[in-house]
């Protein structure tokens, strides 16, 4: 069971890495028009969104 | 280019639509101004580009990027450019748009917390994934020292990351209990708390259960339905927003030469001159320098009786202008008025106003100190039975509190609401109250207004040429005082056709009735209802000129009926609904527009109080009313019926008493709104059916002393998932 010892920090590593990666798509605006930005998606236009802040 | 990051998302998402432009137009050196228009009907892509597009092709703009969650598009471009301009352009292109006061709107505050709410649900999103897989080892037959480290490295997780998440519910149980009152948040918090303290002990003492995972699904779950709860309301308030951005940022300024020019009220300056006619807000702060008239102060300080205002006396924005015009002097405009610091406040008042009880309300009166008596029976019970072993009667006491905690009754409401008003918003009905869609389930009455809501309200002048110059210059000159349709129709067309008003004093307007005034050569004027001038009525929309003792003129306009005005009516008639027309109007005017609707049961001729009366009478039969109207005289019935719909071109005092409002032209979506909250209302019930339910599994289970957290998990999960779900069939509702 020492495997426990690295496997247990490494999925917590794994998570926040998730976490943080949330932290930044909120921070970048990416859930204030979420309608739009479905729609967007859809139009042939070329878009740089999502903005790089 | 890295740009600090802005206070506001609008405008980082107008520099990327400005490097996304192909035009590339990169404006005249000058400081940008933003404009900020609603765009009531955007729906799809194609509508994006569209508006997006076309608005790049116009010159002086600089980028232009659509929001469509809250219905508007964001501009920059040269100073100069006039909104009015872009938001007619755009109508003009099938793109029904209105102009917003960039500066009133405060985005900020709301995209802020929203976001705040957000972070917290991530958190504890993260943590309850971790902690699960933790406790599925547990759960799977780890023992001893394995067992205890994982519960260890749970509570490492858990504990910092509840008291971080779960503060709104802290925040909330504790305001509630220290003015001696319960709340949903109290069991939530006590839940939160005592799983957590009971875990960490048993932790300690190398016990089999701990519930750190129930805590945090527990946090994140109420927290998903809190932020649901919140985006639908700052979605709300947004429109709201953009609905008295419609009306304030115009005034009247009063030019030195004496006439009008209509300045957006960023512009007014302290010792300008406005002109306020009746039945309008008060776009500034400031005194009164001439004409005399009642003010209604209800919105600002509550006094019911409206108020005499003559010169000298203070106004404050937002006080609604009820019978004379009046010239302000400018004191504040824009954010310094007391308008703007009141608005919270005028939130307050409206939700106290309405006395109407939800469901969600009701169910929380019967749950928490149901939950309360339960776990603290469970603990006296067991101390009891185990001959007082407090550990045992204590983990029984916290199984109870977490199985039976409100994971899924504080889902219940929260997801159908989102799912209803989403769907409303995009069907372009804004719901003002939390709770219109119970209301509006109720109904069994639907009562119209004609003028303005079941036609166009706006008027055709079509019998000028009867009429002499000076009589024109007269009507003309009564009419100015009015925010009457036909008055300012009059207004319209005589300037139009180029005359100048005639000078006279001691205009007042009695509302339901009419202007008078007295003309240069000291001869009484009277501009109104026929009944009030004495004069015969003729069988048409009408309204006549009274000059001394001469006999009255009659002005006879035509009207369109409105967009969609008939599909309704058919509709909410299918539906089994009685529908009344109720009018100011004449009586031929009134059976015209009942015939050509199909309306059986129509009264003409009735006053703001007959309306209320009205209203009354139906109510008071056992009749749920809807009321839909758009005028100053139905503002009293609007307020008295069970649930009142205004469409958007409504006086702004007509709106603030409504609990929906029409953002687009057309009346069609009112049927649907009907079987939509019809659905929505089930839908809140069945979920409250589906969580008593669990409860009604899951709390004997709890009670014996047989819910291990692997049980309160799934209880809790299932609970939460299905009353989901079953909110989101509303989404595909017809």
């Amino acid at each position: 069971m020492n495997v426990l010892v690295y496997l247990i920090p490494i999925s917590l590593l794994l998570g926040g890495v998730g976490l943080a990666f949330f932290f930044w798509s909120l921070k970048s605006h990416q859930y204030d028009d979420p309608d739009g930005d479905a729609q967007r998606i859809l139009s042939d236009r070329w878009d740089k969104a999502p903005p790089e802040d | 280019m890295a740009a600090p990051v802005s206070a506001c998302p609008a405008c980082d998402a107008a520099h990327i639509a400005e490097d996304t432009a192909g035009k590339g137009y990169r404006g005249n050196g000058q400081e940008a101004q933003r404009i900020m228009l609603s765009l009531p009907t955007a729906h799809c892509a194609a509508c994006i580009v569209g508006v997006e597009g076309s608005l790049q092709q116009l010159d002086g703009v600089r980028s232009a990027r659509v929001n469509l969650t809250l219905k508007r598009a964001t501009i920059e471009a040269d100073p100069g450019v006039e909104p009015q301009k872009l938001a007619e352009f755009l109508t003009s292109i099938g793109y029904e748009a209105y102009e917003l006061d960039a500066g009133a709107l405060s985005t900020t505050a709301t995209e802020k917390s929203s976001r705040d709410i957000l972070m917290r649900v991530g958190v504890a999103g993260f943590g309850m994934m971790n902690v699960m897989i933790l406790s599925i080892a547990v759960w799977s037959g780890a023992a001893d020292a394995t067992r205890d480290l994982f519960h260890w490295v749970s509570a490492a997780i858990s504990l910092p990351i509840i008291a971080f998440s779960s503060q709104p519910f802290f925040k909330n149980a504790w305001a509630a209990l220290r003015v001696g009152r319960l709340n949903m948040d109290v069991p939530i918090s006590l839940a939160i708390l005592l799983a957590a303290v009971m875990s960490l002990y048993e932790t300690a003492m190398h016990g089999h259960h701990a519930y750190f995972d129930a805590a945090l699904s527990l946090t994140f779950f109420l927290l998903a339905g809190r932020y649901l709860d919140h985006r639908t309301r700052a979605v709300a308030r947004s429109a709201a927003e953009t609905l008295a951005a419609l009306e304030v940022p115009r005034a009247h300024r009063i030019k030195p030469d004496g006439t009008d020019e209509v300045v957006s009220v960023a512009e007014l300056k302290i010792g300008d001159v406005v002109r306020v006619v009746p039945g309008a807000r008060v776009p500034v702060d400031g005194m009164v320098e001439d004409g005399e008239s009642e003010i209604d102060r209800s919105l600002l300080t509550g006094e019911s009786l409206p108020v005499f205002a003559g010169p000298g006396h203070m106004l404050n924005a937002g006080e609604v202008n009820l019978t004379g015009p009046l010239t302000v002097r400018v004191a504040a405009a824009g954010k310094d008025t007391a308008l703007h610091r009141m608005a919270d406040l005028v939130a307050l008042a409206e939700t106290a106003r309405n006395k109407y009880t939800s469901l969600a309300d009701k169910a929380a009166k019967i749950y928490a100190p149901a939950v309360h008596l339960l776990a603290l029976a469970a603990f006296a019970v067991w101390m009891v039975i185990s001959g007082w072993d407090v550990r045992l009667s204590l983990n029984i006491a916290v199984a109870v509190l977490i199985i039976t905690c409100p994971c899924a009754l504080g889902l219940a409401v929260p997801a159908v609401t989102t799912a209803a008003s989403g769907k409303l918003f995009r069907q372009g009905m804004l719901l003002k109250s939390a709770t219109a869609t119970e209301r509006l389930a109720d109904v069994t009455h639907v009562v119209f207004d004609k003028t303005g809501t079941l036609t166009e309200g706006k008027p055709v002048l079509d019998n000028m040429g009867d009429h002499t110059d000076e009589d024109l210059a007269l009507a003309l000159a009564l009419a100015q005082g009015s925010s009457h349709p036909l008055a300012q129709t009059i207004v319209t067309a005589t300037t139009a056709a180029g005359l100048r008003a005639a000078r006279i004093s001691e205009v007042k307007e009695t509302p339901g009735h009419g202007i008078s005034a007295l003309a240069e050569d000291g001869q009484d004027l009277r501009l109104g209802r026929a009944e009030w001038l004495g004069a015969r009525g003729l069988d048409r929309t009408a309204t006549y000129l009274k000059i001394g003792k001469r006999p009255a003129v009659a002005f006879t306009f035509t009207d369109n009926l409105r967009d969609g005005a008939a599909e309704a009516v058919a509709d909410l008639k299918a539906q089994g609904l009685n529908v009344t027309l109720i009018s100011g109007d004449a009586p031929a005017a009134v059976q015209d527009v009942a015939f050509r609707l199909g309306i059986e049961d129509y009264r003409a001729g009735m006053l703001p109080e007959d309306k209320v009366a009205a209203i009354e009478a139906l109510a008071s039969a056992g009749q749920r009313v809807l009321m839909v109207g758009d005028g100053l005289n139905d503002t009293a019935a609007l307020a008295a019926a069970h649930v009142s719909i205004s469409p958007a071109t409504a006086l702004e005092a007509t709106r603030v008493v409504s609990d929906i409002v029409l953002l687009g032209r057309s009346l069609a979506p009112i049927a649907g709104a009907v079987t939509l909250s019809r659905s929505a209302t089930k839908r809140i019930k069945e979920n409250f059916a589906i969580a008593a339910a669990y409860n009604a599994i899951a709390i004997p289970i709890a009670l014996v002393g047989l819910a291990t957290p692997l049980a309160a998990a799934l209880a809790m999960s299932f609970s939460s998932i299905t009353v989901s779900l079953n909110a989101l069939r509303l989404r595909g509702f017809r």
